[in-house]
């Protein structure tokens, strides 16, 4: 029987149903499935090469699934990790803010008055209003990243990937984004974040827990128990001492 | 007063030496301009590849009296195929296959040029003579001039986004191979303008001195494209009057105050950041 109160239900931005993916050869990641809302933040974890990276890469379009049906939205937003971009390179705050317009312009437009306006209004969103003609690799740490966010939000696309955006941040500027990630999700968007960090992830509204395959998916509340947390790290993890469950941290915990 | 005026204008009274004026602001603002990105996408060997690879086809256009400007483009359709076609063969790297198809093009230019039955003038294709471009070079480096510096205005943002981060361009909407796909065929087009003046030897210069210059005192893409430019094209009208008055050779007097605006430009930040 069709029940009428089940229209009613939010629509995900990303639902993943079984997905498996990999590089040719046996999938690196598999049975992958969840969905992230509107207003979401899903927290990523797992260690390093347990198919964070991929499973980006796979609702980015950049690699096709080897098993399982995807459905995403026809832009996303990336925030890369800043060490990726070259401090070298001769480009402002804004210049980098801009080149979130290109893919809303036909080849041949430059970017306008228009785009110069919406990516100057996107740094003051990420309080870097006063610094638009800094020199990227000038910038510290937390800024470059949360010029990424800027260039993210000029995209204007309903869900944002970030890939490890809180590492090497020091404490002001942690605090800092993950004030701008509720902001992002007050505005409707959903939010993934790939991160080590499992206290921090305690704060989002999902886990996405990955080892080459799902762990477990789900609010951190009810997903982030001592099992869950050992078959994601494989079993190394180190217990702080007088503290039960909450200290519970990966070995390479930044 | 009026002493000065004449030093000044003395080399550009006749049509030879306005020709050469305006062939040396033609290469000085596309080499100069392009070798902002040269620099930026690590592109220095594979324009000195290609520089010594079309010396085949200018010395088959010498011996036949075609434009310069034909010779070059068709040696230069050849060095491409015969590279994509040697790094075809499994056992050999990429950088060997290169080297292989390079040398062996100059050699067979170097050859042809030697060859009995051939006019003088190797001299002039290996190291340039701005002196004696025609009416027709100039119109033909005029029009590929025009494209690379338009061309370079279409694909600045996306240049910048795939210079900036590679990786995450194709989020972006900006495909990276595409985009280096364009920067080679602007490299081909800008080396053509440039081959006449400064010859196959020299061309390297304008491709890569200038921006190593502009990159010391501009912060910003744009502001170092046009300084990049302004440093070629006064680098370029000085190597001249330096020929005219000092007798020496065009090409390398260009050549020679390119380095030495590079080492200008360092020596001085140098200066400024002890200060």
């Amino acid at each position: 029987m069709h029940h009428p109160g089940a229209l009613t239900l939010p629509t995900a931005l990303v639902r993943a149903d079984d997905l498996a993916a990999g590089y040719g050869g046996a999938p690196v990641l598999s049975g992958v499935s969840f969905a992230l809302l509107a207003g979401q933040r899903i927290g990523v974890l797992g260690p390093n090469g347990g198919g964070k990276t991929t499973l980006f890469r796979v609702l980015l379009g950049e690699l096709a699934p080897l098993a399982g049906t995807l459905r995403v939205p026809e832009r996303f937003g990336v925030v890369p990790q800043t060490e990726r971009s070259r401090l070298d390179f001769p480009v402002s705050a804004l210049d980098v803010a801009l080149m979130g317009s290109i893919s809303t312009l036909p080849w041949w437009r430059r970017p306008g008055r228009a785009e110069r306006r919406a990516a100057q209004g996107a740094l003051r969103a990420v309080g870097l209003g006063d610094l638009t003609r800094a020199t990227f690799g000038d910038l510290s740490g937390g800024q470059r990243q949360r010029v990424l966010v800027a260039r993210a939000l000029v995209q204007d696309a309903p869900v944002i990937l970030l890939d490890e955006p809180f590492t090497g941040l020091d404490a002001p500027s942690a605090e800092r984004l993950e004030a701008l990630l509720v902001e992002l999700t007050a505005q409707g968007r959903g939010v993934m974040i790939a991160t080590h960090d499992v206290d921090q992830a305690r704060g989002w509204d999902r886990v996405l827990c990955l080892n080459r395959r799902q762990i477990a998916f789900g609010s951190p509340v009810e997903v982030l128990d001592r099992p869950v947390l050992e078959a994601t790290y494989g079993g190394a993890i180190v217990e702080l001492p007088g503290d039960h469950v909450q200290g519970v941290l990966p070995p390479h915990h930044h | 007063m009026l002493a000065v005026l004449h030093t000044l204008t003395d080399p550009w009274a006749d049509p030879v030496g306005r020709r050469a004026l305006l062939e040396v602001v033609l290469l000085g603002v596309t080499g100069g301009a392009l070798s902002c990105w040269i620099v930026f996408y690590n592109l220095s060997y594979s324009a000195e590849s290609l520089a010594h690879a079309l010396l085949p086809g200018l010395v088959i256009a010498a011996l036949t009296g075609l434009p310069l400007l034909l010779g070059g483009a068709a040696g230069l359709l050849v060095a491409a195929l015969a590279v994509a076609a040697a790094s075809q063969v499994p056992s050999i790297g990429r950088d060997t296959s290169v080297a292989v198809v390079i040398t062996t093009l100059f050699g067979a230019g170097v050859l042809l040029a030697l060859s009995p039955s051939s006019p003088p003038g190797l001299q002039g294709l290996l190291f340039g003579d701005v002196l004696g471009v025609s009416d027709t070079d100039l119109a033909l480096a005029g029009g590929l001039a025009a494209l690379v510096v338009v061309a370079l205005a279409v694909l600045h943002g996306r240049l910048l986004a795939v210079g900036f981060d590679r990786l995450s361009a194709p989020s972006l909407g900006v495909r990276p191979l595409v985009v280096d796909g364009a920067l080679l065929v602007l490299l081909a087009l800008a080396l053509l303008v440039a081959v006449q003046g400064l010859g196959n030897l020299l061309v390297v210069a304008v491709l890569v001195a200038p921006a190593s210059a502009a990159r010391l005192v501009a912060r910003r893409m744009a502001p170092m494209m046009a300084a990049s430019a302004a440093v070629a094209v006064v680098a370029g009208a000085g190597g001249l009057y330096l020929s005219y008055y000092a007798g020496t050779a065009a090409g390398a007097s260009i050549a020679a105050i390119l380095v030495g605006a590079y080492l200008v430009a360092g020596i001085g930040r140098g200066a400024l950041a002890r200060s």
